[in-house]
């Protein structure tokens, strides 16, 4: 229950930023419209590149358009919170709480996540189907499996910036790891150019890896690209690699925990 | 002329409020509200006031940074709102708590930086920084980056760096805040080298009144944008229609918790033995003492003198 | 005019002079230095492989081969680069007003946009330069063109011209920052929104699209007019042929715009204080 409290709390921080998130949703219509154009010249020269259809491309264009700050494929969210208290060395208690820091930084981040999806994800989509013909899902199965996949999308993308943020602890500045996550998740999730489109041996890699999980298999799922059997196997695939980011950052910070204690901060 | 002329000064600010969720009301505010003063060359003028009442409005109007609503102002014979860049370089400004300096450069660069900016003469830099830099005990922190110094000693470098362009007038936001009392009392000291030697001009804002009582021999207050007080800090007092006060312990407590009576003089606090006569401040004690001693027991007397605080709070509670 | 160009010339020498303390900074960290600029170029690097991909399932977009592309690409990534370079900090404009720097700033003797934009001038930015030089390099040599002098000139041109947009953009969202902090990511759909609508050819988007960033928001005199002259083809739209030389107006106009906006800016933040 507590950490619904947390969710709601950092639900409800975001929500006091009005300005910034009507500049955000122009931003990402802006992108989200370029994006699309660029894809129906794509798909145009070759209508079933990636074996997707014209609409489910551009739907993907507005999809990522709607992942960015949900997933927070930029970084940011709760885990540059937890940056700068390392920082100041406010850490120091965090470390000490009773809860657990990664329970209760998770639940501030899925509830910055949910006031995301509410607005920068929802808002850009509104747009993107006003403007062009996009895809929806089939039903409520459907729906409800892209709910779910949206959640471990967040909490995949979590796992892996606590890690980045954790570097903090032993690097001094976790500013060049933070740019290089940024980069490699940008081109691995797919923001750029679908999966679907890379060529070969390049594809399978990078539907294996963690950044598929933000963008790839919840569009596959939303486009029924995925369906029956196969969204289920994208629902394993996303926990899997949840639980692991997760278990492994448990490790990490009971090492900073050993070091903070040892070293005084 | 006078150094700083300030006439019928006044800046009013929109403040617009949120009423409803998206309706907006709004609403002026008079941060300088007619304020005229004149500062002479090589004063040190303390310039107070509660947090609002308009300071550092008005010391931004005298750098340059704000635009009067109206009024005239002539700070060393020009406009500041009209020559800001030029008025640059023969004014220093120190913003208390923010730095001017470049925070991820090693100080060393910032005053060379400067050096160049305020294009100063080679010869008279150097002797300068070798001044500064003795006085304010610089010289160990010429080659660490700001960010990583105290804030002791940044505010040392800060004050360094805003007299290297020899300017005529230095404005002092908050000089001592946060420092400890040894630094405090060795920038005092410098500040009054400063004005002594380079008959440099300073008006400092403060809540440190200790700042004033070592610094300033001239005392602006100011409250709701205009001035309630300009003078010296003895006169305050007077002004502020502040007392002093007599305290009196008798050999035993007077029946029926009775209160002494004499006078020129009234009680305004008993405990037990014990009585606080409050008295005018221009008043002598001498007569008043005798006609206490002549009348009642006594078996010890003491003056206690108004603390500044208490005037000044006096002072806004008026308004 | 000789006070004017008196003044011009010195905030130019106040900005070299900032811009090279920062310089000396960075490069007091040089391994720091060289990883970020590396980083930026392989970055910025994966951008263009993106594009690779694309081509990867179609052999031409909208009409347009990878080289031509990668020509447009390389232009649009080296005016923003370029841009970036010079005035990019501009963006941290309204933190330095909320955090009461930029009142110090008004304070100095020299003048504030020189003061602005050489703030925290980046070097490490080379990266992204440099990366859109080896791309539009690359798209030359593939290209094959006839080249005359006249468009060897043209690319000199389009990067002059370019930049001078771009840098308006800055610019004008930095004035932006005057009015509302909360609202600058607006500025980001300008500028890195416009760079990355430049990158690709204009035939992907429909005629109304091109119209507005032909006349209203003139990112197709960054680099898809004078491109269009470099590369021999005639406007798919059949607009008239004098676009491809008219980059240098739009560049002046909202060059102009932004210096308007820039200043309007200033003038409200010390009539404002906020």
């Amino acid at each position: 229950m507590l950490y619904v409290a947390v969710a709601v709390r950092a639900f409800r921080r975001y929500a006091t930023y009005t300005a910034a998130t009507l500049a955000g949703i122009f931003t990402n219509s802006v992108f989200g419209v370029i994006i699309s154009y660029t894809y129906i010249a794509v798909w145009t020269h070759n209508p079933s590149a990636g074996g997707y259809d014209v609409s489910d491309a551009v739907t993907y264009a507005w999809l990522g358009q709607a992942m960015i700050m949900t997933v927070a494929v930029w970084g940011g969210g709760a885990t540059d919170d937890l940056a700068a208290r390392i920082r100041t060395g406010d850490v120091a208690l965090d470390l000490y709480r009773p809860v657990g820091l990664l329970g209760w930084w998770l639940a501030t981040d899925l509830g910055r996540a949910a006031y995301h999806l509410l607005t920068r994800g929802l808002a850009p989509t509104l747009v993107g189907a006003v403007l062009f013909d996009l895809r929806y899902p089939d039903g409520p199965v459907t729906w409800l499996l892209f709910a779910v996949s949206t959640v471990l999308a967040v909490v995949v993308s979590f796992g892996i910036r606590m890690l980045v943020t954790a570097s903090a602890f032993w690097l001094l500045d976790d500013t060049g790891v933070k740019q290089l996550q940024i980069v490699v998740a940008m081109f691995f999730s797919g923001l750029v150019v679908p999966l679907v489109l890379f060529p070969g041996w390049t594809r399978d890699l990078a539907m294996a890896l963690p950044w598929a999980a933000f963008l790839q298999v919840p569009a596959d799922i939303w486009l029924g690209r995925r369906a029956g059997d196969e969204a289920w196997w994208g629902l394993i695939f996303q926990a899997a690699w949840a639980a692991a980011l997760l278990g492994v950052c448990q490790v990490v910070l009971q090492r900073a925990r050993r070091k903070v204690v040892v070293q005084g901060g | 002329m006078a150094l700083i002329e300030v006439e019928d000064l006044s800046r009013t600010f929109v403040v617009r409020r949120r009423t409803g969720r998206v309706r907006r009301t709004a609403t002026e505010v008079r941060a300088v509200d007619h304020l005229s003063f004149e500062v002479e060359r090589g004063e040190m003028v303390g310039y107070i006031g509660p947090n609002g009442a308009g300071k550092s409005t008005t010391v931004k109007m005298l750098t340059g940074i704000l635009v009067p609503t109206s009024g005239r102002l002539s700070v060393a014979g020009v406009d500041p709102s009209r020559n800001r860049v030029d008025l640059t370089r023969r004014i220093g400004v120190v913003f208390g708590q923010r730095t001017t300096l470049w925070w991820d450069l090693p100080l060393r660069d910032s005053f060379e930086l400067l050096r160049r900016i305020y294009r100063i003469d080679g010869t008279r830099f150097r002797q300068n920084l070798a001044e500064f830099c003795e006085l304010l005990d610089l010289g160990d922190l010429l080659d660490t980056p700001v960010r990583q110094l105290s804030l002791g000693q940044r505010m040392r470098g800060d004050i360094a760096a805003a007299l290297l362009h020899d300017p005529e007038i230095l404005y002092l936001d908050e000089p001592t805040i946060g420092l400890d009392v040894v630094s405090k009392s060795r920038l005092r000291a410098f500040l009054r080298e400063v004005n002594a030697a380079r008959d440099v001009t300073l008006l400092l804002t403060t809540h440190d009144l200790q700042d004033i009582e070592q610094l300033c021999s001239r005392v602006m207050v100011i409250d709701h944008g205009s001035l309630v007080y300009d003078g010296s800090l003895a006169g305050l007092h007077t002004q502020g229609g502040s007392t002093r006060t007599l305290v009196v312990d008798l050999v035993d407590p007077l029946p029926d918790e009775g209160r002494i009576r004499v006078e020129g003089a009234s009680v305004h606090k008993v405990e037990g033995p014990r009585q606080w006569l409050s008295f005018p401040t221009d008043a002598s004690a001498a007569p008043l003492v005798a006609a206490v001693a002549a009348s009642y027991d006594v078996a010890d007397l003491s003056i206690l003198e108004p603390a500044i605080e208490d005037v000044i709070a006096e002072l806004y509670s008026r308004r | 005019m000789a006070e004017v160009l008196t003044r011009l010339s010195w905030a130019l020498r106040a900005y070299l002079l900032l811009a090279a303390a920062w310089v000396r900074v960075s490069m007091a960290y040089r391994a720091s230095f060289w990883m970020m600029t590396v980083a930026q170029f392989v970055v910025t690097g994966l951008d263009f492989v993106a594009i690779v991909i694309m081509f990867a399932n179609v052999d031409a977009l909208g009409g347009f081969s990878l080289a031509e592309v990668a020509f447009l690409y390389g232009g649009a990534g080296l005016c923003l680069g370029i841009a970036d370079l010079l005035l990019g900090n501009i963006e941290r404009l309204g933190t330095r007003i909320r955090m009461g720097t930029f009142d110090a700033m008004m304070v100095r003797p020299v003048s504030l946009f020189a003061q602005v934009a050489s703030d925290q001038f980046a070097l490490r930015r080379l990266g992204r330069i440099t990366q859109a030089a080896v791309v539009l390099l690359w798209s030359i040599v593939a290209l094959d063109l006839d080249w005359t002098p006249s468009k060897v000139l043209m690319i000199g041109y389009l990067v002059a011209c370019g930049t001078a947009i771009f840098t308006a953009f800055f610019t004008l969202g930095g004035a932006m920052q005057f009015l509302t902090i909360d609202a600058a990511e607006v500025a980001n759909a300008f500028t890195y929104g416009g760079n990355t609508f430049a990158q690709y050819p204009m035939t992907i988007y429909p005629r109304e699209i091109v119209k507005a960033l032909t006349f209203l928001v003139p990112i197709g005199f960054v680099n898809w007019y004078p491109s269009l002259y470099v590369l021999g083809r005639p406007d798919p739209f059949g607009l008239p042929e004098w676009l491809q030389f008219a980059s240098p107006v739009a560049a002046v106009v909202l060059g102009l715009v932004a210096a308007w906006a820039w200043r309007a800016g200033v003038r409200r933040y010390r009539s404002t204080g906020s």
